[in-house]
């Protein structure tokens, strides 16, 4: 019982029970309909269309789509964490930067290439240099002038698509050239968005573990003013958390934009924003701001994913599937809710009183 | 007579309404051969945005409480799919469908007020599942786009003019037959909804317990102000004239499609953010809402006149003067923290 009540306080019990429990109603599903009952888990390879032999599965193809969501998720989490809001506009800021590349891959106002005005490398940088300079602005407003984060991500959520519309020229610019799309295929076996996800997770892991950033930025998040008269600039760990959201959602545009190999402005990142914020959410970590866990928040973002997969694989079109999140999400943020915990740890007092007497 | 005074809480509704205005002018000097000078132009930022100014309304409320609703969006486009597949499928008729889309949303507020409420979380976060939830129901309900034809009664809602009294306005159009100005019926729905709440806002106990409790929930308390129960009954409000709203935009478009109203949520918050509503509470003035979408009805309406901008400039331009407007607010708090030490 002891080691029960210890295991659910750990953080980073609530993602990966909830990670569990998506698994288990696939291998529910599997066994229901006659299938191996582990069919979920199992990794085969397949011969794609140019010839290759690449990874194919159910797991694969989660880690790979939940990939955008993933890295989005870790500039989220320090966002979070530093300034106790949300940063909206990382969908918007995605599609800006797909946008920003493709047009200067193709050339303003062309629609269809197959190769590349620019060097690759220009086009990429660009893409990132915007979604740095734009988490930047964002940061501004919010450090410097102490602006509710809401509110400073709601001009660019507003203004971030509509630039890259105009950059695109309101239409959708292919770029179809084999360089450019490795980023959203597949490296040797491997899915791309996969090892772009794991890169980043692994330097930003290594420079929480190397550096004092962490602490900084929690310290921040649980007292600003505390942080400022103990002797570093708040301000500054602000900005520049929100610098790192904003490459955060330029790597993920990239890679968005990539896996169609075309800047659809209207539709990259949309909605993604919420996905994001949602994932920190189901990782355990409180919106309040302070303490980030962001080992949560990734697995928050790959069940989200499985999530979505799983409702696909049970027949609910991708229109209806909100419906299911939503109650999941609702689940799960009752499960968390303070005056929840408090009364069950009310009933238990009580159950343990009655057994006393 | 009390002398008007110019104050921190009311600078920023005068110069919103001022830049209204400059921009209005400044439209009907540079389109005026499109008609912009005329009445019905103005009229008809109304009626297309009679729904948004329901809906705005009770952002405000909820945004003085210090809180979000990013669900209403969703709630509206719920509802258009509610009413036209009722009408054209169920066979219900359109006062029984428009009761039923308001109980809808009165039991949609109170799930979403008591789980932020009562249970403390955090409203952006509960009303983002409202938002999915709303949003997927539309496309259980139905996944294709359904038009409503054959409710008489709606359609003839749909269809009434309400023509300025007394021929205000009255202008002679190209074939030179006199037109007199009017509005649809939502434009009176969605100004007797700012008449009530600003009246509420002003002179009720409730929503002097709103402002109280956005200002700062600790004192509220201390004051003896039930402040869950206000919270609670906010986001009732707001679902029930997102209700409204959803009602008046189905009016509107007279269809119901899955995609409906996306984003109209953030056009809700900028409206009211332009019209001086702070997102931290206890500011603000639905008056000032109404100003914001009337700012933002006039930069698509201009963007519409010019004819060749594409249209994302609009959201470029309303994103400009959010940004002017945030900084402006922020700036004057900075100003006064500064006064008071």
């Amino acid at each position: 019982m002891n080691n029960i009540k210890k295991l659910t306080k750990m953080q980073l019990f609530l993602p990966i029970f909830s990670m569990i429990l998506v698994m288990l109603v696939n291998v529910i599903y599997d066994m229901a309909n006659g299938n191996a009952p582990f069919s979920f888990f199992s990794i085969s390879t397949q011969l794609t269309s140019s010839g290759n032999t690449v990874l194919y599965g159910r797991l694969i193809d989660i880690l790979n789509r939940g990939s955008e969501v993933a890295i989005l998720a870790i500039g989220m989490t320090l966002v979070v964490s530093a300034s106790a809001g949300t940063d909206i506009s990382v969908g918007s800021v995605m599609s800006l930067a797909g946008g920003m590349c493709c047009m200067l891959l193709a050339g303003y106002g062309v629609t269809n290439v197959s190769e590349y005005k620019v060097p690759l490398w220009v086009g990429l940088g660009a893409g990132l240099l915007v979604a740095v300079i734009c988490g930047m602005f964002n940061g501004f407003l919010v450090a410097y002038l102490n602006i509710q984060p809401m509110v400073a991500t709601l001009i660019l959520w507003s203004a971030g698509r509509a630039i890259g519309l105009l950059l695109c020229n309101s239409a959708i610019v292919y770029v179809r050239v084999p360089s450019f799309q490795v980023f959203g295929a597949y490296v040797g076996f491997l899915p791309t968005p996969i090892l772009i996800a794991a890169i980043c997770v692994l330097i930003i892991s290594l420079i929480l573990k190397f550096t004092a950033l962490g602490t900084f930025v929690q310290s921040v998040g649980i007292n600003k003013r505390a942080a400022r008269i103990s002797g570093f600039s708040s301000a500054k760990i602000i900005l520049m958390c929100y610098a790192i959201c904003g490459l955060c959602a330029g790597i993920a545009g990239l890679t968005a934009t990539s896996r169609i190999y075309s800047a659809d402005t209207n539709n990259i990142g949309l909605n993604m924003e919420l996905d994001a914020i949602l994932a920190v959410a189901l990782g355990g970590n409180s919106l309040g701001g302070g303490k980030f866990n962001l080992a949560g928040s990734i697995i928050g973002a790959y069940t989200i994913q499985a999530i979505t997969t799983t409702m696909y694989a049970l027949g609910v079109s991708s229109a209806e599937a909100p419906v299911f999140k939503a109650i999941v999400v609702i689940l799960i943020v009752v499960i968390q809710a303070e005056p929840v915990k408090v009364y069950f740890r009310k009933l238990s007092a009580k159950k343990a009183a009655a057994k006393e007497a | 007579m009390k002398k008007f005074k110019i104050s921190g809480h009311n600078i920023l509704l005068l110069i919103t309404v001022a830049l209204f205005v400059v921009m209005y002018a400044a439209g009907c000097v540079v389109y005026a051969s499109k008609g912009f000078t005329h009445l019905q132009t103005f009229l008809n930022i109304l009626i297309n945005n009679a729904g948004l100014i329901c809906i705005a309304a009770g952002m405000t409320c909820v945004m003085l409480t210090g809180g979000i609703d990013i669900s209403v969006g969703s709630v509206v486009a719920m509802d258009c799919m509610i009413l036209a597949v009722g009408i054209e499928q169920w066979g219900m008729t359109s006062p029984t469908l428009m009761a039923l889309v308001l109980i809808i949303g009165v039991v949609f507020g109170v799930v979403q007020g008591y789980c932020i409420a009562y249970l403390e979380i955090q409203p952006f976060i509960v009303t983002m599942a409202g938002m999915f939830f709303a949003r997927g129901m539309t496309a259980v309900i139905c996944t294709d786009q359904v038009s409503i034809v054959s409710d008489k009664l709606f359609v003839a809602l749909s269809n009434l003019k309400v023509n300025m009294p007394f021929g205000i306005g009255a202008y002679q159009n190209k074939k030179g037959v006199l037109q007199i100005p009017y509005v649809r019926i939502t434009v009176l729905i969605a100004l007797l909804i700012v008449i009530l709440i600003y009246l509420m806002l002003k002179y009720t106990k409730f929503g002097r317990s709103i402002y109280a409790v956005g200002g700062n929930s600790m004192s509220a308390t201390l004051m003896g102000l039930d402040v869950r129960k206000t919270k609670l009954k906010t986001y009732i409000l707001s679902s029930f004239l997102s209700s409204v709203g959803g009602i008046c935009y189905c009016l509107n478009t007279m269809c119901g499609t899955t995609t409906q109203a996306a984003g109209l949520e953030m056009d809700a918050i900028s409206s009211a953010v332009i019209g001086g509503t702070l997102l931290t509470g206890g500011v603000g003035n639905v008056l000032g809402t109404l100003v914001g979408v009337f700012i933002n009805g006039t930069i698509s309406t201009l963007v519409k006149s010019n004819g060749k901008l594409v249209s994302s400039w609009a959201n470029i331009v309303t994103a400009i003067l959010l940004c002017f407007f945030i900084v402006l607010q922020a700036v004057m708090a900075k100003i006064k923290e500064q006064k008071k030490a």
